[in-house]
Order: structure tokens, then C-alpha cells, then sequence
């Protein structure tokens, strides 16, 4: 046992256990998710109904543009990503600072109870959801009690209250999951950083926005990015929530995408298509992100 | 150094493992992805209709007497492939069948997932389709079911209508199931209050049906129906009801040229306008609508009745009748259709003989299987069950009525229409313009966005 050892030197035989203890998880990845995805860009340039496909060159990419309905969709995404991401992320930033107090009483209870909304599947809280929000539902019930509303409010079949709704419901989900991570940013930042400024004179405020802001700072970037990454990808609430209405006002593009494959005369390569457009999306947002965000060198 | 060796031998194992693993999960899909796409072709291009697929080899649930069937309802559809089971069973002890609860969307899926992969050993001998979907499926994918045309079961004895969902070219692919005859159905209590009884909704147009409406409103202060937003249910009810459908004969959608779909829409709009009829969110709401007693009463596929029983206090204090008619629209009637569903048989099924010798002796051919299901709201669409006595008795539930009889009869007067093969797609679209003219829209425009919707689908 002890002779071939001798022929490697030792820096080869730690790059052959790196190797062989890295080759399980390559290979599963490789298998499972990047030749399905070379498959899929494959797929993406043929068209046809069902099982009868042919290839079609850029087809599927052009004709994405002139379909209303997805369209619309990317409309509806963007608006969630513009309006839900900066609300949470700031929402989980001010929740974070807050409970990272050290005087602050019963933390770890505050903090159960704002991650507890991860814990919940999403088809069972976006149907919860559905339910607040019916015509017969709490919100209305306490909104006609309370004399706000004279009659109940349909939220999820109008336009805009539609995607509102989307929006809390959102909010309600993913706060608690990014304040984990920028609590676990805060307990990287030393306690006598505040103390320092506290001397100094200087406000509450003031250190949140001079210290705590600039020194999460990649904390944030991860965020940011792993936000943007799930609401172009949204799927669940659009499809148990509001079911993409009223009038596909509230449809995003994943939702469209399984439509295509699942619903109606099965479309796989342009499906395919508008997912590696999705793909595209990301991609080009995390990369702005990061120039944005990320000052170090 | 024993250590280190011993690392070795463990992570070596672990890829091993998984490695192999990987295999045995799925022979096939393993070494597609190895081979790159040859073995999918290969099997892609030899599925003319043939059921020897070299992947059926590991299929244990077929031959040997017995078949393994998809369907959905555990109350419904699923009881009546037991009791069929029982009655196959009769003449054939050996017998067995394997039914296995899977909803439709789910079915619909896996269907679609084992087409497009080329690999139908995943299938099952039978299944049940939603006949909206029928035409879908078997154009999408014609590998999928066998042609029963000639499989010995007998077509003519089923609604002409009710066949036409799984005729695709002249062949038959379905073996018709339940019946979705349209029923108005009313809450005899409430309307009493509105000085209103249940022949005043007998018969009648819609013009008739919002006028009731409207003193039921003014009397008890009950929307008189209720639907899902979003769902076009009872448009595409309304328009049935008049022979109208979204697509012509050839194929291409019927929408902006179709008078009757706009006759449909305005009066849609009328109902929602007076108050007559109230949208809700999701199908539970909808049912918990009428069964709370928040809404006096329903139009829907005669299924519907199974859910409107759930409501025991309510037992006595309901009535069915047809639904109205359009005004202004030729050829239109009082009855319509919603929803049903057909049986079908996959290729994947290695003893076809024993599928359609099953299905042509019981869903085709026994009275006694269709008197069996009846008290769990299985209606037929097989001719002669109508025929025999279970159908006449009457139900308390509905003051007495022989509902069945009822339905039976409405069923056989109901207008055939032409779903296509885009039906989905063409619902989605006028759905949105329906959405879209209720809030204040031209209708025009709408439904034209809405033809241009469907064809730009069509145009792959």
C-alpha cells in the first residue's frame, strides 16, 4: 500500500482525493442538470406539435416577441421584480438590525416567527392566500366590519389588486428567508464598531446607513441576485393564487411556460425557447448586479 | 495511510453507487443521456401505433389477466372501474384490475412527458381523458392511443354527440364515459320567497332567467347563479347550447365572424351587471357558494349534482330543470354540455384483446354495471342503461324527481359542437376578452385580439 504512494508526490495525491471526492457531485450535476440543459437549447430551435418535431432555426426566438400573451407576462414579472424586491430586501434589512440588537428581549422568538413563513410550501400559503382574499374572505370581512368597504372587495379579480395581492403575498414569504442572511451578515460586524460610533455621537440611524449598510454590502448583492432569480421564475402563487387572472393581468412567464407544455397543444421547443430567454434575463440582471453592487477588486 | 486508503475505497463505493443507481432508476432515460439522442430517436420513429416498445420489457401490470387504469375521482370514475371489475369478473374469475388515483392534470402530464420522451412504458393499459382534451392528444401524439374502431365495442349505441369528442379522422379512440348533460338547478326555498317556482325557469330564454333574477335579488337579496372568474364554464355552456362552437369544420377558430359568441358575451354581461350572477375566485368558492346557501342556484354539467347533495340540510329544497336559452341566436335550445370524459386504451397495453373484450362487456355492453353507479351520480351515455328501470326512480334529495330519467333525456337533445384541437387555447382567449369587455372594452376589438391570440398559437 505504502509503495505507489511513494511514486506521487504530495500535492498530486491531495489533487487525486480532491478529485475523486468532487467526481460523485460532478457527475450527478453534469448528468442531471447540464446535459438536460444543452438538450433544452437543442430542443429550443426546433418546432412542432407533440412528439413531431423539426428544426426551425431562430423560429421559436422571433415569434416569442410577437406573442401578446407572453408579452404581457414579461410585463407582469418585471412589475413584481421592480416594486416586491427593493420593498423586501429593505423590509429584511430594518427586521435584521433590529433584532440583532443585543438588549433587545425574547430575539429568538422574534426570529422564529419571521422565518417561520419559509417553512410553509408554497402552493399550501398561496392557496391560504387565495382564501384571505376571496369575496367572503377575513380581509373583506374585517374591511366591511370596520366600515372601510361597503361591500365586499373582489382583490383577485381586479386588474391591479390582483397583482397587489401577489405582491403582500410575496412579501409575506420571502422577508423572513433574506433577513436570515443578512443576520448572519450582522454577526460578522464587530459589536465595537457600534460602540465606537455610539461614543462619536452618532444616531441609530446614522450607523445603520454608515455602518451596517456599506459592510452587509455583499451580503446584499447575494440577495438582490437570488431575488431577482426567484421572481423571474415565479410560478406557484401566479398559478394557486390569482390562476394568472383576471385577463392574464397577472401571468408571469414561467406560468406561460407551463401552459405551452402542459395545458394547450404541447409546444415543447418554443417552451424551451422562452425559458432560455428567461435564462438570458438572469443572467444579463445578475450581471449588472454584480458591476453595481460589487466595488471590491 | 490506512486511513487514507480507506477514504479512497468509501468514495470510490459512493460513486459506485450512485453511478449504478443512477441505472437502475431508469434504464432508459440513464442512457439517453449517454448516448446522446439516438436511443430516443430510434424509439421516437418506431411508435407507429405499435405496442412492442423494447422499453415495455420491466411492465409487470400487463397480460395475465389483468389491467392497470388512470382515473381521478375516488366517488366517481374510480367506483365505477371497481364495480366494473366485479362485473367482468363474473365470467372471468381470474380477472383482476389495477386502478391508481391520478388527477387529470396529473394524467394529462405524464401522458404528454411519456410522448414527447418517446418511452410509453410508463403508461397504463387505460385511462381516462377529459373529452375537451381528446383531439389534443391523439393528433399531438398519435403514438399514444389505439384505434378502437374495430376492437368489437359497439359506438352506435352510445350519443352520437358524446362519441364525437374521440372521433378523430373517422376513428374511434374513446370509449364514451359519463355524461355532462347541463342542468339548471334551483333552490325550490328561495325562490318560494320570490313568489317563484321551479317551472318559471323551465323553458325559458335568458331575457326570462334575469328578469327571475332580478325579483329573487330584490326578495332575499341571492345572486340566483354564481361562476368562477376566469373560467368560461358557462360561456362555453351558452354557446354549445345554440350548436355554436369556437372553431369551424376545417380547423381555423370561429370567433370574430361568430354572432353567437357575441350574443353569448352580452348577455354574460348583462348577468353580471344586474347583479344576477356574481363571480368568485376558485372552484371552491363556487361550490361553497351555493352549498352555504349564499347563491340560490347553479348551471352546470349534471356532476354537479354530487356536490350539490353534500349540502344535507338543504335535502328536499332543490329542484333541476334545463338551462335557458340564448335570444336572438338561431338553432338555439335549452340544453348544453359540460365537462365528461372517455375511456381510451394505450399503446403501451400488451394484452389489447383483453382491454377491449373489457371495455366492449362492461362501460359498452352491461346494464347491470350502469344501474350499478348510478347512486353515485353516473350518468350514461350508453344508450340502452337509460332504458332500464334504476333510471326512473325518484330522488329525495330533489323533492322526489327522477333526476336521472331527467338528465338522460336532456342529454340526448344537447347540440354536438367542434372542440379542435386548440380548444384551451381559444377558452384562455375568449376568457381574457369576456374579462376584458365587463370591465368596459369594445367588444369588436376584444374579439378580435382574441381570434388573433388563437391563431397566433395555431401558427407553429
Amino acid at each position: 500500500m505504502s509503495k505507489p504512494s511513494k511514486k506521487l508526490s504530495l500535492n498530486k495525491k491531495h489533487n487525486l482525493t480532491g478529485w475523486v471526492f468532487l467526481a460523485p457531485g460532478a457527475l450527478l450535476i453534469l448528468f442531471m442538470s447540464f446535459v438536460p440543459m444543452a438538450r433544452a437549447l437543442i430542443l429550443s430551435f426546433k418546432t412542432g406539435v407533440g412528439a413531431d418535431m423539426r428544426f426551425a432555426g431562430t423560429f421559436n426566438y422571433t415569434r416569442m416577441f410577437k406573442d401578446a400573451v407572453f408579452v404581457q407576462s414579461i410585463k407582469n414579472t418585471f412589475f413584481y421584480l421592480i416594486i416586491q424586491v427593493p420593498i423586501m430586501l429593505i423590509f429584511a434589512l430594518i427586521l435584521a438590525s433590529i433584532l440583532n440588537n443585543k438588549d433587545l428581549r425574547f430575539k429568538g422568538l422574534f426570529r422564529t416567527m419571521i422565518f417561520l413563513p419559509c417553512a410553509t410550501s408554497l402552493v399550501a400559503y398561496a392557496v391560504i392566500f387565495r382564501t384571505l382574499f376571496a369575496n367572503n374572505g377575513i380581509i373583506n370581512l374585517v374591511l366591511v366590519k370596520l366600515g372601510i368597504l361597503s361591500a365586499p372587495y373582489s382583490f383577485l379579480t381586479n386588474m391591479w389588486s390582483a397583482r397587489i395581492v401577489i405582491i403582500i403575498a410575496l412579501l409575506w414569504r420571502w422577508t423572513g428567508y433574506n433577513m436570515v442572511f443578512y443576520l448572519a451578515g450582522l454577526q460578522n460586524i464587530e459589536y465595537s464598531i457600534y460602540e465606537a460610533a455610539k461614543i462619536d455621537g452618532a444616531s441609530p440611524v446614522q450607523s445603520f446607513f454608515r455602518i451596517t449598510v456599506p459592510l452587509l454590502k455583499p451580503t446584499i448583492l447575494l440577495t438582490a441576485i437570488m431575488s431577482t432569480n426567484g421572481t423571474l421564475q415565479l410560478f406557484d402563487e401566479s398559478v394557486n393564487l390569482t390562476d394568472g387572472g383576471p385577463a392574464n393581468a397577472s401571468i408571469t412567464m414561467s406560468h406561460y411556460i407551463y401552459n405551452m407544455s402542459f395545458k394547450y397543444v404541447p409546444n415543447f421547443g418554443y417552451a424551451a425557447a422562452m425559458s432560455f430567454l428567461i435564462l438570458i434575463l438572469v443572467a444579463i440582471l445578475a450581471f449588472l448586479q454584480m458591476k453595481v453592487g460589487d466595488k471590491r477588486d | 495511510m490506512k486511513k487514507k486508503a480507506l477514504s479512497l475505497l468509501l468514495a470510490s463505493a459512493m460513486v459506485a453507487a450512485m453511478l449504478t443507481g443512477c441505472g437502475d432508476s431508469s434504464n432508459s432515460a440513464g442512457s439517453t443521456a449517454g448516448n446522446d439522442s439516438t436511443t430516443q430517436d430510434n424509439s421516437a420513429a418506431a411508435d407507429n401505433n405499435t405496442a412492442d416498445n423494447s422499453a415495455a420489457a420491466d411492465n409487470t401490470t400487463s397480460g395475465g389477466g389483468s389491467l392497470t387504469v388512470w382515473c381521478w375521482d375516488p366517488a366517481f370514475n374510480m367506483n365505477a372501474m371497481y364495480e366494473a371489475e366485479k362485473v367482468y369478473q363474473q365470467d372471468h374469475p381470474d380477472f383482476s384490475l389495477n386502478v391508481i388515483e391520478t388527477p387529470w392534470e396529473d394524467v394529462q402530464t405524464k401522458v404528454t412527458t411519456a410522448a414527447s420522451s418517446g418511452d410509453l412504458s410508463t403508461l397504463p393499459d387505460i385511462f381516462l381523458m377529459q373529452d375537451n382534451a381528446f383531439q389534443k392528444n391523439v393528433i399531438s401524439f398519435p403514438s399514444v392511443c389505439v384505434d378502437l374502431t374495430n376492437s368489437g365495442i359497439d359506438f352506435s349505441k352510445f350519443a352520437a354527440g358524446k362519441t364525437g369528442y374521440s372521433v378523430v379522422d373517422g376513428k374511434n379512440y374513446g370509449v364514451p364515459f359519463d355524461n355532462g348533460a347541463v342542468v339548471g338547478c334551483y333552490r325550490t326555498d328561495v325562490l318560494e320567497e320570490a313568489g317563484l317556482t321551479v317551472d318559471d325557469f323551465t323553458d325559458i330564454t335568458w331575457d326570462e332567467y334575469i328578469e327571475n333574477g332580478k325579483k329573487i335579488l330584490e326578495a332575499t337579496g341571492k345572486p340566483i347563479v354564481s361562476c368562477q372568474a376566469g373560467e368560461c364554464d358557462l360561456i362555453m355552456m351558452m354557446l354549445q347550447s345554440a350548436g355554436s362552437s369556437l372553431f369551424n369544420e376545417d380547423g381555423s377558430a370561429n370567433i370574430v365572424d361568430n354572432d353567437t359568441l357575441k350574443i353569448v358575451m352580452e348577455t354574460y354581461k348583462e348577468l353580471k351587471d344586474t347583479g344576477v350572477l356574481v363571480e368568485v375566485n376558485s372552484w371552491d368558492e363556487y361550490v361553497g357558494s351555493f352549498v352555504s346557501g349564499d347563491v340560490a342556484g347553479t348551471i352546470n354539467g349534471c356532476w354537479i349534482l354530487a356536490s350539490i347533495q353534500t349540502a344535507e340540510d338543504q335535502a328536499g329544497n332543490w329542484a333541476i330543470t334545463n338551462m335557458p336559452s340564448l335570444v336572438g341566436a338561431s338553432n338555439a335550445t335549452n340544453y348544453s354540455n359540460n365537462g365528461g370524459s372517455s375511456w381510451a386504451v394505450t399503446s403501451n397495453c400488451q394484452d389489447t384483446a383483453l382491454a377491449f373484450d373489457f371495455l366492449a362487456s362492461t362501460f359498452a355492453g352491461s346494464t347491470e354495471l350502469y344501474d350499478n353507479i348510478l347512486p353515485s351520480g353516473a350518468l350514461a351515455t350508453w344508450a340502452p342503461a337509460g332504458d332500464s328501470s334504476a333510471y326512473g326512480v325518484g330522488n329525495d334529495f330533489f323533492g322526489g324527481d327522477a333526476v336521472s330519467a331527467k338528465i338522460v333525456e336532456y342529454s340526448t337533445k344537447v347540440p354536438s359542437n367542434i372542440t379542435g384541437v386548440y380548444y384551451y387555447e381559444a377558452r384562455d382567449a375568449v376568457a381574457t376578452a369576456i374579462t376584458n369587455y365587463i370591465n368596459g372594452s369594445d367588444i369588436d376589438a376584444e374579439l378580435k385580439t382574441a381570434e388573433e391570440t388563437v391563431n397566433f398559437n395555431m401558427g407553429q
